[in-house]
C-alpha cells in the first residue's frame, strides 16, 4: 500500500531496532512491517481532538514521515481533550506544539508542517507527497473537501467523526471502496444542526476514535488485519457500545462513481450553504451592554432577565434570570409579559440574539439582547464569575 | 421494532436513544416515530416528505438504499438506525448556524 518518494531504501539502526523490538517480535509487523511503517507519508489533518492521539500513536509507531496541517493555536478549552498540548502551550502555534511532543516522542520522524487552513486552492499539492490522509477535522466544508482530494488524488481517507460522546469511523476513497459521498451525498443545511447548546464533547471522545484511526492507518500501511473498507464503525462512549455498518460503494456516485462529476475542487462552504459574510443576527436586534444593565438593575428598574441556555449552565453561573432554553421558547413564549422589559441573555449572545428576532416577530416591542451574554458581564462586571 | 435514535436528534425524542415503534415497512415505522415525535419529522424529511440526503436509514447493518428503500419490509426484532452526518467542533457549530436556525418550520 505505501508508496515511497524517496530513492534511498529504508534501513532500521541499531538503535531503531531496540525501539521497535515490540513491534519487530510481532509477525504482524516483524521486519518487513516496520519498514514499511517507516517509509509510508502520513498525513494528518488537525491537530485538535482527533489529531492529538492520532499523531502521538503515528509518532511512537515509527510512521516515516508525518505531516500536520494545522493553522490554529493553542486554547486554554482545548486541553480537555487536545491531549498532545499542555497548559504550557496556550497561546502557541498548535503546530509548534504539537511537532514539540511528536519529536520528543520520536526523533526518527520527519516532521513536515503545514501552517494553513486546507482549502481547494491548495489540497491537492498538500496531499500529492503523502501516501494516507487522516481527516482529523472539525466541520463539513472541509470533510467534503478532504474526500473529493483523496478521490481525486487517488488516496486513502481515513476518516473520523464525534459529536459529543458518539463517534464514527471508517476508510473512504480506496479504489474498492467507497467515499464519504456515498455515505452523505449532501451535507446537513446549517439550519438543521444543533445549537451551540447541545454542543460540547466528552473529552475522552477523540481519544477513543482518535486512536482508531491511527489504528487504520497502520493497518493500511503494514497491509494487515481487516481495514474498515466499507465498514462504518459507530461507536457510542456512554453505553460503550460498538455497531458496525455496511458501507457500500455507490455507482452513482459524483465524485467516485462510474461516472463522475467531481473532476476538480470546489467552493465547499457554499456546497455546505454557509454563507460566510452573512451579517450575523446578533447586529441586527436591539441590545444592551453589559455595563447598561448593571446600572439598571443597581438602580431598581423593573426589568425582567431571560435566561435561554440550558439547565446545566445555569448551574455553572447565572444572573439570576428566568430559564428558558431557546428550543424551549416557542412553546414557553406565554409565560413572559410583553409589557415588561425584557433583556434576552445566554453565554456569548448568540443564542439570545435569536430569541430577541422571535420575540419581536412574535410582538414583542420592549425585548433587547445582551450583547455578549454572560461572558461579557463576567468580563466587565463581575470578575468573580466564572468563565466557561 | 426498535428505532436507534443518533444524539443529535435524541432532543428531539424525549431524549432517547431509542424508540420502540410499529410498522410493516421501513416508511410506516417511521411514520409511527416522527407522529410520536413530531420534532424530529423536519430533521428526517425535507418539506416534499423525502428523507434527507445526510440522514442515512439502515436496517439492522444494511443501508436501505440498497435494499427496497423506505418500502423495504421490516419485522419485530429487527433494529432500525438512524445514521446522520457528524462533524464535531463546538466552535464550527456555532459558525455554522444562520439567523434561521431553530425555528424553521
Amino acid at each position: 500500500m505505501a508508496t515511497t518518494t524517496t530513492t534511498q531504501p529504508v534501513t532500521l539502526s541499531n538503535e531503531e531496532v531496540l525501539r521497535y523490538s515490540r513491534h519487530l517480535i510481532m509477525p504482524e509487523v516483524g521486519m518487513e512491517g516496520q519498514l514499511k511503517l517507516k517509509a509510508a507519508r502520513v498525513l494528518c489533518i488537525g491537530t485538535g481532538g482527533l489529531g492529538s492521539p492520532l499523531a502521538l500513536y503515528l509518532a511512537a509507531a515509527g510512521v516515516g514521515t508525518i505531516g500536520l496541517v494545522d493553522f490554529d493555536v493553542v486554547d486554554f478549552t482545548n486541553l480537555q481533550r487536545q491531549i498532545i498540548h499542555s497548559t504550557a502551550d496556550v497561546g502557541r502555534k498548535k503546530l509548534d506544539s504539537a511537532a514539540d511532543k511528536l519529536q520528543a516522542i520520536n526523533p526518527h520522524v520527519e516532521l513536515v508542517r503545514f501552517e494553513t487552513r486546507l482549502t481547494s486552492a491548495n489540497a491537492l499539492e498538500i496531499f500529492r507527497d503523502f501516501d494516507i490522509i487522516v481527516d482529523g477535522t472539525d466541520n463539513f466544508p472541509t470533510r467534503y473537501l478532504v474526500n473529493d482530494a483523496c478521490v481525486l488524488t487517488g488516496k486513502p481517507n481515513v476518516y473520523g467523526s464525534i459529536f459529543r460522546f458518539e463517534g464514527q469511523v471508517s476508510i473512504f476513497g480506496t479504489k474498492e471502496g467507497p467515499c464519504y459521498r456515498c455515505l452523505y451525498p449532501e451535507p446537513p443545511p446549517p439550519g438543521l444542526v444543533p445549537s451551540c447548546a447541545e454542543g460540547g464533547v466528552l473529552g475522552i471522545l477523540p481519544g477513543l476514535v482518535g486512536v482508531m484511526q491511527a489504528t487504520e492507518a497502520i493497518k493500511l500501511i503494514l497491509g494487515s488485519g481487516d481495514p474498515l473498507i466499507g465498514r462504518l464503525l459507530l461507536v457510542d462512549a456512554l453505553a460503550m457500545k460498538f455497531r458496525e455498518l455496511k458501507l457500500r460503494k455507490n455507482p452513482d456516485c459524483p465524485a467516485c462513481g462510474t461516472h463522475p462529476t467531481v473532476t476538480e475542487l470546489i467552493d465547499y462552504n457554499q456546497f455546505c450553504g454557509i454563507r460566510g459574510e452573512e451579517k450575523p443576527v446578533e447586529s441586527q436586534v436591539p441590545a444592551i451592554s453589559v455595563e447598561e444593565l448593571k446600572q439598571k438593575l443597581d438602580a431598581g428598574d423593573d426589568i425582567f432577565v431571560l435566561d435561554v441556555r440550558e439547565p446545566h449552565e445555569y448551574q455553572i453561573c447565572n444572573l439570576q434570570g428566568y430559564l428558558i432554553p431557546l428550543g424551549d421558547l416557542p412553546k414557553r413564549v406565554n409565560e413572559l409579559d410583553s409589557s415588561r422589559e425584557i433583556v434576552a441573555h445566554c453565554r456569548s449572545g448568540v443564542r439570545s440574539a435569536k430569541a430577541v428576532d422571535f420575540l419581536r416577530q412574535a410582538g414583542f416591542t420592549k425585548v433587547k439582547n445582551l450583547s455578549g451574554g454572560i461572558l461579557a458581564w463576567a468580563d466587565k462586571v463581575d470578575p468573580t464569575m466564572p468563565k466557561y | 421494532m426498535k428505532v436507534l435514535i443518533p444524539t443529535p436528534l435524541r432532543q428531539y425524542a424525549d431524549k432517547k436513544d431509542a424508540v420502540e415503534v410499529s410498522g410493516a415497512t421501513v416508511s410506516e415505522a417511521l411514520k409511527n416515530l416522527t407522529s410520536t415525535y413530531p420534532d424530529l419529522r423536519k430533521h428526517l424529511y425535507t418539506d416534499d416528505g423525502k428523507l434527507r440526503a445526510f440522514v442515512n436509514v439502515y436496517l439492522n447493518d444494511e443501508d436501505i438504499r440498497y435494499l427496497q428503500k423506505e418500502g423495504t419490509p421490516v419485522k419485530s426484532g429487527d433494529t432500525l438506525a438512524i445514521v446522520p452526518s457528524i462533524a464535531g467542533g463546538k466552535e464550527e457549530l456555532c459558525k455554522l448556524i444562520n439567523k434561521n436556525a431553530l425555528f424553521d418550520s
